[in-house]
């Protein structure tokens, strides 16, 4: 179980989450939707020990992320996928040595590392780029890849930044079903954060809405589209006023 | 805006206040003021190497990790640096063989010069120009692709796949860099003795043998493991520079920038004080 407890965090001075609370049960798929800049990659980035509550913290498996030494924090990092907003592949390696750098940190053995590297290209699409740099995949293949690169360690939770922007309409519906299935199959818990509402429909068991700080409100789907917050209304609508 | 006065509450009050307030307020709090942010920042920066140096030495636990790299990083500085060095030395020889003879004018024997080229090379301008060449080049680029690593969000990938960047990143850069510039510079130095004989011969009517009865003339051992222990503290401090400016990166390709050219700068002024410093403690 992975739990936002009371969570505070400025740059600068300026204010970014200010007592954020959130809870995701196991084996859910939690979405969660918010403007640009209102600190959403900074919520997801604590979950991982990536940045330091400046007050509260993320309880991960029963242990306090930002509290954590260096080993014990290795390895709550070692059940963790994380799918960075703009993919951060490793851009002196190609596609296959960015998916094996992680399974082979876990001590897998070489056979089965090419395995798992070549059913996570098949699962995003991507099989035959193995041998690709970085640089010379679109965008949005960048983007898979960096899917890919957290499935393939076959985490108990996974992180997605933003998994489906940027991408063209039936790429995204993809990787909808894809992340529907990491949970089905392999019972894997999810924070998804995204601005696409036909996505956090798809893939979200529930759906919390991030706004000033902290948390606007958190239901189900049904809940959510059923909302009588001006603020969640306006959003999940995209009105400009 | 406080913060700077804060130190003030650690002295005496009595003394301020007796001061006529106008004088101390209008001359001496601004120039209290900066020199408390100089030393705030200053000790604040200090803080961080250290922090910074203990990480780094709980990174060298993790051998695994970062045994292969210190290989490929090997190969890499030595691959980019050798030509450069060797470029360096080998004009520096033929200006000092030339110098030395445009110095002495027949009141010195002339075999002195392969004395003057060979402590010159060895003890001074072998590791020193070398050093200050590699912070532009070996230094430069590794606050430039850790700075770029930073800043594209690849060191935060590295570490949530369970990779401390301190061991992957930084200690094999470190550890390379120190063993490689010795023998850098050592190449460099024998490249810089044979264009100075080499000079000496086509220009300076001097005999390979009173070249190098001159080169031995004077020379301890210690010319030459004082010259390398040098180039290795300067290797440890171009990588220590480079990695940690690299890896404070911030701000997109403007940051990534800034970080380069403070390298430089940083390492290069670090290597003149140092290069002081060996021959203050050890001459
Ligand atoms: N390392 C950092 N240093 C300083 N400020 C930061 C840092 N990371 C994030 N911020 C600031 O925190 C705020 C929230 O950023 P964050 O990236 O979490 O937004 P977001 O909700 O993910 O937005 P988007 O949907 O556009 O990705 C922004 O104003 C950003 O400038
Ligand atoms: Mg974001």
């Amino acid at each position: 179980m992975i739990e936002f407890q009371n969570l505070y965090k400025a740059f600068d001075g300026k204010n970014v989450l200010q007592g954020l609370s959130l809870k995701v049960r196991d084996g859910e798929t939690v979405v969660v939707i918010g403007y640009s800049g209102t600190g959403k990659s900074v919520a997801l980035k604590h979950i991982v020990g990536l940045l330091h509550p400046d007050a509260g913290d993320v309880i991960v498996d029963g242990q306090a992320v930002g509290t954590l030494e260096r080993d014990a924090l290795t390895r709550v990092r070692q059940g963790i996928g994380y799918v960075f907003q703009f993919a951060a592949l490793f851009d002196s390696m190609t596609v296959s040595e960015n998916l094996a750098l992680g399974l082979r940190r876990r001590g897998l053995g070489d056979d089965e590392i090419e395995d798992r590297i070549r059913e996570a290209l098949a699962l995003v699409d991507l099989s035959g780029t193995g041998d690709s740099m970085p640089a010379e995949l679109s965008g949005g293949m960048r983007k898979r890849v960096g899917i890919a690169r957290a499935i393939a360690l076959r985490p108990r939770y996974i992180l997605y930044d933003e998994p489906t922007t940027g991408l063209d309409p039936v790429t995204s519906a993809v990787i909808d079903r894809l992340m529907v299935r990491t949970r089905e199959h392999l019972g894997v818990t999810g924070v998804v954060v995204t601005h696409d509402m036909r996505s956090a429909y798809t893939v979200g068991d529930r759906i919390a809405m991030l706004y000033e700080g902290r948390i606007r409100q958190v239901g189900s789907v049904a809940e959510i589209q059923e909302t009588e917050d001006p603020v969640v209304r306006q959003f999940i609508e995209g009105r400009a006023e | 805006m406080l913060r700077p006065y804060l130190f003030l509450h650690a002295a005496p009050l009595p003394f301020f206040t007796s001061c006529a307030p106008t004088v101390f307020g209008l001359l001496l709090l601004p120039v209290i003021e900066a020199i408390g942010r100089r030393s705030i920042s200053a000790i604040e920066a200090l803080g961080r190497f250290g922090h910074f140096l203990m990480d780094m030495v709980r990174g060298l636990r993790d051998v695994g990790i970062w045994a292969r790299l210190v290989v490929v990083q090997m190969r890499r500085i030595g691959v980019d640096s050798l030509p450069v060095a060797l470029f360096i030395a080998a004009f520096t020889g033929v200006v000092l063989a030339l110098q030395a003879s445009y110095t002495f004018t027949g009141a010195v024997p002339l075999y002195f010069v392969g004395t003057l080229v060979g402590k010159t090379m060895m003890l001074e301008l072998g590791p020193v120009l070398t050093g200050l060449a590699l912070a532009g080049r070996v230094g430069a680029s590794m606050a430039a692709e850790l700075g770029t690593m930073k800043v594209t969000e690849q060191v935060d990938a590295l570490e949530t796949l369970a990779y401390d960047p301190q061991s992957y990143l930084v200690v094999p850069r470190v550890l390379a860099s120190t063993v490689m510039f010795p023998v850098i510079v050592a190449f460099a130095i024998a490249v810089g003795i044979v264009t100075g004989w080499l000079t000496s011969l086509a220009l300076l009517d001097l005999s390979t043998s009173d070249f190098i009865k001159g080169l031995k003339l004077f020379y301890v051992f210690k010319d030459v493991w004082f010259g390398l222990l040098k180039s290795a503290s300067f290797g440890l401090t171009i990588a220590l520079v480079g990695c940690i400016v690299g890896l404070g990166t911030r701000g997109g390709a403007e940051g990534v920038g800034r970080s380069t050219t403070r390298t430089v700068v940083f390492s290069a002024i670090l290597i003149l004080v140092l290069d002081a410093f060996w021959a203050v403690i050890l001459l």
